[in-house]
């Protein structure tokens, strides 16, 4: 039971720490995104009890079970459509979604893009590592062209889709790209996302250690540059994000590629929620004047 | 015999078929008289055939019967198509102008209105659909004030103007019927007990908000879209949240998130749409977080007759999603039952922490009823169960799937201090930490099937076994679920009146089943037929299975439309007589 004293007690990272240790494989990219988020949540001083983690079906999706939020582990591709109700029933709660590849893009592609035009104020860490790896090693959407797995033994032969340009076109309001071996960077990102009011997604570049052996941490070294360390760089400018999202190969951009503030988030433009807080605490059923009004309809 | 008075109206989809349907039903409801609808409809916006009927009587209508008192055809091709239904007594009130009828039965009248002379005097065209509405009134024996004030009402928005060309043309239409056409019979009479007039969608939404929904999602699919579209309109009034989500599958799970927040979260669908949620609702049932699903049949399999109606979908709710778990299955038996039961079920699924669904059909769905408006009682008994949404100071080392007896354990909602924990769909132990991945362990894994499982007995202990109506020695014995309880009714008047005696067995509740209580209620009984609106025996075989029980006879129908009254009688009789054991009727309106 939190006391006052407890919760007036500044929030450090025990605080954060979850029932039992990740059963990542040693050196997975997934270790320095829960590290990052775990420190961004305490740097914002946000209450453990006040966020839900929500995630769906993968390697990256075990995340809930890691972190002393409560949480959600929902089905494959999923996590949105969730994440979308539970922020809609409370919104005092701070909802933080995280995933991989095959989840969000993949299965869960539908839900993505949705849940971005309705800008629901939400958190979304996509762990992107490029591989199906819980399943040992399938293409997935974010998969190079000629990558070569068990499902694709002679190299795939399919684009893969672009998860910043494809968030740019469907409205989100906070877009971003980490690099799961940049902590300090990547915590930065998460808590302007945590911040940002409205949907926030950061593309996390999460290597997988085991099934991927092309986009490991040394490829992404070389190529990650961040957008901050650019002067010219306007993050408030659509189309300079939508032609920086475009590059792919010797450079990669990293950093917040796209942020505006101008639009409000669902909960704030859904007139229901207006007054009398969160739903989940609203007193059940109908007021008799209201009920006799809706029985006097049919008459 | 009872007093009862059909209607029909036909036209092709876009006539108006619609509007004086609904003007019927009102001025009979504030009649006080008992009202039943059912639109028979094609999956078209313009254009096709649309007939529907209403029936009203002072004693409460069941189904929208066997015959057809007055005919009402928009067009030419309803007249071509149904004046042959038409029996002696029977009267077509239509536009003398464009329609010429064929042959009718004799003792049809025929009643042509000279519409372009009625409307002579208005500025506009007023509908020939209300001129004939007005003729029949007069010829039902219903005073012409009661039209005059439904259509004010339904054309105030377009200024006094057009009510009065709309009022002052009906009147003509009214006198020039009451100097031509001879009146029925019997006039319709009138009680002191105004009824209100709503359909199954309607009383679906209403029992949501009474039950205390704020939270309501779905994805347009008929026939259960009007819940939908009741939820939307009432919303802001309601303090309900409602969305449209861009699949059936986001519904299912935005639902959950908002169920597993802490509101109440309901969501309907037809079959196709049932389909997709099935995933989550194994979801539901595995994190243990209490929602409600509407599936509203309609004639499948797959995309199937959107428009028509079946109970083809009872074995698809039996196995929705994969595993062993416990689930309520609910089938209203009409329309105010509609209302009724989402309270109902909501709090058994609040108390055992489960998916519940309520499965109902096209036929109450978008039928349209009367009830008694004291009987949409929105104050209703909620309870929720071993809920937290408050921290109480006890809570130390909190397990969400805590061990008991019952199977059901407190259920905290985020946001609680001193009681977070993650839910699962893997499966986990009583703290909520996973045992699939790295800790397989088959005695927790047991210890937590039998905990969910053990809910299930609570579940049967909660609702009430259903209960034989009639003498246990009866001729027959029907026994049928959900919206075939008013044919069914119905059909028994008739065989009295046949002289043969009935018992009925109609079934509320699918799961749970009460089997032991099913064969006690049918021990003895002398000849037992299932009445089901689809073409295996979905129940018949449901049944079988559950409590070995084997009637002695069937009666079916898969061609898109309910059950009418006769078919029913019709079928008994040929299986008394030991003609067969199977009878399958055939519906005789051509829509």
């Amino acid at each position: 039971m939190a006391t006052t004293e407890q919760l007036l007690k500044p929030i450090t990272l025990p605080d954060y720490k979850g029932k039992v240790d990740p059963d990542w494989c040693p050196g997975c990219g997934d270790f320095g995104v829960l590290a990052a988020l775990e420190k961004a949540l305490v740097d914002l001083q946000i209450h453990p009890f006040n966020v839900v983690t929500i995630s769906g079906i993968g390697c990256s999706s075990n995340l809930p079970g890691y972190i002393g939020t409560y949480g959600m582990h929902t089905l494959h591709g999923r996590a949105l459509a969730v994440a979308t109700g539970v922020k809609l029933a409370n919104h005092d709660l701070t909802v933080v979604v995280t995933g991989g590849d095959g989840d969000g893009f993949g299965i869960g592609g539908n839900h993505f893009i949705h849940t971005m035009r309705r800008n629901v104020d939400l958190l979304y860490l996509a762990m992107d590592n490029q591989i199906y790896g819980l399943t040992t090693g399938q293409v997935s959407p974010t998969s190079s062209i000629g990558m070569k797995t068990k499902s694709t033994p002679h190299g795939s032969v399919e684009p893969p889709i672009n998860p910043i340009s494809m968030a740019l076109a469907a409205g989100a309001t906070f877009i971003a790209r980490g690099f799961s071996g940049e902590q300090k960077h990547l915590t930065e990102l998460i808590k302007q996302g945590l911040k940002h009011k409205g949907f926030s997604f950061i593309d996390v570049f999460s290597p997988c250690v085991t099934y991927n052996h092309d986009n490991t941490y040394a490829w992404f070294k070389q190529r990650v540059k961040k957008l901050e360390e650019d002067p010219t760089y306007d993050a408030t400018n659509w189309l300079m994000a939508a032609e920086r999202s475009q590059i792919w190969g010797e450079v990669i951009p990293i950093g917040k590629f796209f942020e505006r503030n101008d639009l409000p988030s669902l909960d704030q433009a859904e007139p229901v929620l207006d007054e009398g807080g969160p739903l989940a605490h609203r007193k059940l059923g109908i007021p008799p004047e209201i009920a006799r009004e809706f029985v006097t309809e049919l008459m | 015999m009872r007093h009862t008075f059909a209607v029909s109206i036909g036209g092709a989809a876009g006539q108006g078929v619609a509007t004086p349907g609904n003007i019927f039903a009102r001025i009979f409801a504030r009649r006080g008289l008992s009202v039943q609808a059912y639109n028979a409809y094609q999956s078209i916006i313009r254009g096709g055939h649309t007939f529907l009927t209403i029936r009203t009587g002072p004693d409460e209508i069941k189904s929208f019967g066997d015959k057809i008192d007055l005919l009402i055809p928009l067009n030419q091709d309803t007249i071509d198509r149904h004046l042959n239904l038409l029996g002696a007594g029977a009267a077509v009130v239509y536009n003398g102008d464009t329609i010429k009828p064929g042959k009718a039965a004799d003792g049809v009248r025929l009643c042509p209105l000279p519409v372009s002379q009625l409307n002579s005097n208005s500025r506009n065209k007023v509908e020939q659909n209300t001129l004939c509405v007005a003729a029949g009134l007069s010829m039902m024996g219903v005073g012409f004030q009661s039209l005059a004030e439904v259509l004010t009402q339904q054309f105030k928005k377009k200024g006094d103007a057009v009510v009065n060309e709309n009022v002052e043309s009906a009147r003509s239409a009214y006198q020039y019927a009451t100097e031509h056409f001879e009146p029925f019979p019997r006039p319709l009479p009138m009680t002191e007990k105004p009824q209100a007039v709503l359909t199954g969608n309607m009383a679906l939404a209403m029992g949501g908000a009474a039950a205390g929904v704020k939270f309501y999602c779905a994805y347009p699919m008929s026939p259960s879209t009007g819940v939908l579209h009741w939820m939307a309109s009432h919303a802001r009034k309601s303090g309900i949240m409602v969305r449209q989500v861009e699949d059936e599958i986001g519904v299912v799970n935005m639902a959950i998130g908002a169920a597993q927040a802490g509101c109440r979260a309901m969501c309907a669908t037809s079959g196709g749409g049932f389909a997709l949620m099935t995933e989550g609702l194994g979801m539901a049932a595995m994190i243990e977080t209490p929602m409600v699903v509407i599936d509203v049949q309609r004639a499948g399999p797959s995309t199937g007759v959107p428009t028509k109606t079946e109970q083809g979908d009872l074995w698809q709710m039996l196995g929705a999603g994969h595993g062993d778990y416990p689930r309520a299955i609910a089938t209203p038996t009409d329309i105010l039952d509609c209302f009724k039961i989402i309270p109902e079920i909501f709090n058994l699924v609040d108390k055992f922490q489960c998916p519940g669904i309520v499965l109902t059909d096209l036929l109450l769905s978008e039928g349209t009823g009367s009830v008694d408006p004291k009987e949409l009682n929105f104050n209703v008994p909620i309870d929720r169960g071993e809920l937290i949404t408050a921290p109480d100071g006890v809570s130390g080392n909190y397990k969400r799937y805590l061990i008991t007896e019952s199977g059901i354990s407190p259920r905290a909602i985020p946001g609680i201090p001193g009681y977070t924990h993650t839910v699962a769909t893997d499966e986990h132990q009583e703290d909520g930490v996973l045992i699939s991945d790295e800790f397989t362990n088959p005695v927790k894994r047991r210890e937590m099937m039998e905990k969910r499982q053990r809910k299930v007995q609570g579940i049967e202990a909660a609702v009430p076994p259903p209960k034989l109506v009639g003498p246990r020695n009866a001729d027959v014995t029907l026994i049928g679920w959900g919206s075939t309880k008013g044919v069914i009714e119905e059909a028994i008047e008739l065989l009295a009146d046949a002289g043969i005696t009935a018992s009925h067995l109609q079934i509320r509740w699918m799961v749970p089943l009460h089997g032991d209580a099913i064969l006690d209620e049918l021990r003895g009984a002398k000849h037992t037929i299932m009445v089901e609106n689809n073409f295996s025996g979905q129940f018949a075989r449901y049944l079988r299975g559950e409590t070995s029980f084997v009637a002695d006879g069937h009666i079916r129908k898969y061609d898109g439309e309910p059950f009418m009254p006769h078919h029913i009688v019709e079928a008994i009789k040929e299986q008394l007589a030991g003609k067969t054991k199977l009878s399958v009727p055939m519906h005789e309106i051509m829509v």
